[in-house]
């Protein structure tokens, strides 16, 4: 097996295995009915993560995304009052996503500031936007969210995959596309492997950067979309540390925040093992908020070490 | 630099250098930034600099930015050796909640004051072991490795209020309050112990070769590795001292409302303490450890939350003001940024 696939199959042979266990704890744990659950309630954070994939491969971060997906939600419902459409409302809102990743992205390479530093005023610009625009929740009532809502496909079993977790996919595939089979997805791993010798090579790199952030804030938009459909409504603490569940499952799903190493198609099983945590704490139902903090913690830590053995004994023997 | 004088060519010149020069040095903009914070101030209040004596002890707005900035400013002394080592501490805000409730705890179990401050420093040495685990030992991006502890830390902190009853227990004591609220000879009592904790640190990273062996692993973890480093023991050193630093942080901060309370005390303060070292001119890469600096970036990070406050602008407004303030500070910072701003001008000039 090629090197660069080990961390996605470790990531998917932690997964596989913790879905096992649950089932061994619970009852009616393996069914499709949790694993379509587990897509749709994570949906919109592994959109976001998708797109931050791009980011963290470029050897850069993201931590625009939380902010970016509730400030979605606030306008989109705000929009909502005054008789906008939805869908109208939402392409408005990638547009903005687009084009905030894409100054982000300017600022970046233009001002050579780091990343994290332009991104946190990001979170801090788009939070504080939320608290400007109201303070409560607003709901969206146009019927198109219940519409939406109840677009699904069967799984065998008593599952169904739901129109969220229908967008990701189609959001995921796409993204390996770009990732993998454009020249822009090439250049996002040069820059990540060694932004000099990327230069040098002739990789525009004005360009490459801002669109990358670009891309970035358009998946995160879009991750807020879903996230409004979702929910129904706007509320200006959505998405509060989302980007750090974000940036997590990018790094679960085997990409290396030094940039240069990862693969798209990580990311969903990343998301999913945190979609799995929570799930896997819910069906328990006893436990306090301070346990569920700190089991997600625990089982934080006990999923990377997990996945630097595996990938670890995978090289050993690779090598024998 | 709009105003240049229009005299000789030479003369011209030579003052455009010496702007050039001084625009480029890494004081100029966070001490410039902090000067235009403190004029509007004045501008909004007239009297904002006016120091008097109350009950014995230095009372106004300006010595009130510097009594709050403590918490940040202790926090980010810790992180600024951290980033230094091309490292990130998300786990602060956590280590200072767990600090939190053990000094409770162990008031209400009724040691002694002064060794509860033993165990406010054990947990952060404690915590700062395991982050430098993770990351030293196990090779774990610092990120992650410290976001384990930053989601479960506040969660421990909740456990160790249970463990006696109480959700939010509150105690009384002389000792931890007057270290965090009291004064010694005019000057508050917070501002003296900080002071103290920097002179140690920059004595123990200038005066000895720990400093070096720090920026060395920052700049570049092999070569200083293969020139006989040990990079791991310097490594874990860094988030030891991250968690000094975030423990005393912990114990002003904790017996500023005297009462344990893990859900809400330090939050954000992770995100604060790294801007503060960035606008201290601390980069994430790597290598540099600017400790005097990143004090005046916590100077102005509170200046600008205390005139927020106090202009009378709605708090909604706060994280906005914020957030362009920090990027006009880092954009004036920027070479590239400042030579498109000039040649902008010159351009409305002609």
């Amino acid at each position: 097996m090629k090197e660069k696939y080990l961390p996605l199959t470790a990531t998917i042979v932690v997964f596989l295995a913790l879905f096992g266990i649950g089932g061994l704890l619970y009852n009616n744990f393996l069914s499709t009915l949790v694993l379509g659950d587990i897509l749709a309630d994570n949906a919109f954070i592994i959109i976001a993560a998708i797109g931050t994939t791009f980011v963290i491969i470029s050897g850069g971060i993201d931590l625009s995304i939380g902010s970016m997906i509730g400030f979605v939600g606030v306008v989109m419902a705000n929009l909502d009052v005054v008789g906008w459409h939805p869908l109208a409302s939402g392409a408005m809102m990638l547009v903005f996503g687009l084009g905030f990743g894409a100054l982000q992205g300017l600022i970046i390479d233009f001002c050579d500031i780091q990343p994290f530093i332009v991104t946190l005023a990001g979170l801090f610009l788009l939070r504080g936007g939320c608290f400007m625009i109201n303070l409560d929740s607003v709901p969206i009532r146009n019927d198109f969210v219940h519409d939406f809502a109840s677009v699904s496909i069967p799984l065998p079993g008593d599952g169904e995959l739901h129109s969220s977790a229908l967008v990701m996919l189609v959001a995921w595939l796409a993204a390996i596309v770009i990732a993998q089979f454009t020249r822009f997805g090439a250049n996002v791993y040069a820059i990540g492997g060694d932004k000099t010798s990327a230069a040098l090579m002739g990789v525009p790199m004005r360009r490459t950067m801002v669109g990358i952030y670009a891309l970035g804030g358009f998946y995160s938009a879009l991750g807020g979309v879903i996230y409004a459909l979702y929910t129904s409504s706007g509320y200006p603490l959505a998405g509060t540390g989302n980007e750090l569940t974000a940036i997590a499952s990018v790094v679960l799903g085997g990409t290396l925040l030094t940039g240069g190493v990862g693969l798209v198609a990580g990311t969903l099983f990343g998301g999913m093992i945190f979609g799995l945590i929570a799930t896997l704490i819910n069906f328990n139902g006893t436990l306090n908020g301070a346990w569920i903090m700190i089991i997600g913690g625990v089982l934080l830590f006990l999923f990377i070490v997990l996945q630097r053995f595996l990938v670890g004994s995978f090289r050993l023997r690779g090598a024998a | 630099m709009t105003q240049t004088p229009m005299t000789t060519n030479t003369k011209q010149f030579s003052f455009l250098a010496a702007a050039r020069a001084l625009a480029a040095h890494k004081v100029v903009w966070p001490l410039a930034a902090l000067a235009v914070i403190f004029f509007i101030d004045f501008l909004i209040s007239p009297n904002f600099f006016s120091i008097r004596m109350v009950e014995g002890r230095l009372f106004g707005s300006v010595i009130d930015v510097f009594y709050r900035a403590v918490p940040t400013a202790m926090v980010a002394l810790g992180m600024a050796v951290v980033i230094g080592t091309k490292g990130i501490d998300l786990s602060v805000g956590s280590i200072i909640a767990i600090v939190g409730a053990v000094i409770t705890w162990r008031i209400h179990a009724g040691d002694p004051h002064l060794l509860i401050l033993f165990w406010a420093l054990g947990v952060g040495l404690l915590c700062g072991l395991w982050n430098g685990f993770l990351v030293a030992a196990l090779d774990i991006q610092p990120i992650i490795a410290t976001l384990i502890l930053m989601v479960s830390g506040r969660g421990i902190g909740l456990m160790i209020n249970l463990l006696y009853g109480g959700t939010n227990p509150s105690y009384t004591s002389a000792l931890l309050q007057g270290l965090s609220t009291g004064h010694i000879a005019f000057i508050p009592t917070r501002l003296v112990v900080f002071l103290l904790v920097f002179v140690v640190l920059w004595a123990l990273l200038r005066h000895t070769a720990l400093g070096m062996f720090l920026e060395s692993v920052g700049g570049n973890a092999k070569a200083a590795y293969l020139t006989g480093i040990n990079a791991r023991l310097i490594t874990f050193s860094a988030y030891i001292i991250c968690g000094l630093t975030a423990a005393a942080g912990g114990v002003i901060l904790c017996a500023d409302t005297h009462t344990s309370d893990p859900v809400s005390i330090g939050r954000n303060i992770e995100l604060d303490a790294i801007l503060a070292v960035v606008i201290g001119g601390g980069s994430l890469a790597g290598g540099r450890i600017y400790l005097g600096m990143t004090i005046l970036g916590a100077l102005v990070i509170q200046a600008l939350t205390t005139s927020i406050l106090s202009s009378g602008l709605p708090p909604e407004y706060n994280l906005v003001v914020e957030a362009i303030v920090v990027m006009g500070v880092l954009l004036l910072q920027s070479a590239n940024f400042r030579n498109l701003a000039l040649s902008v001008l010159a351009r409305r000039k002609r």
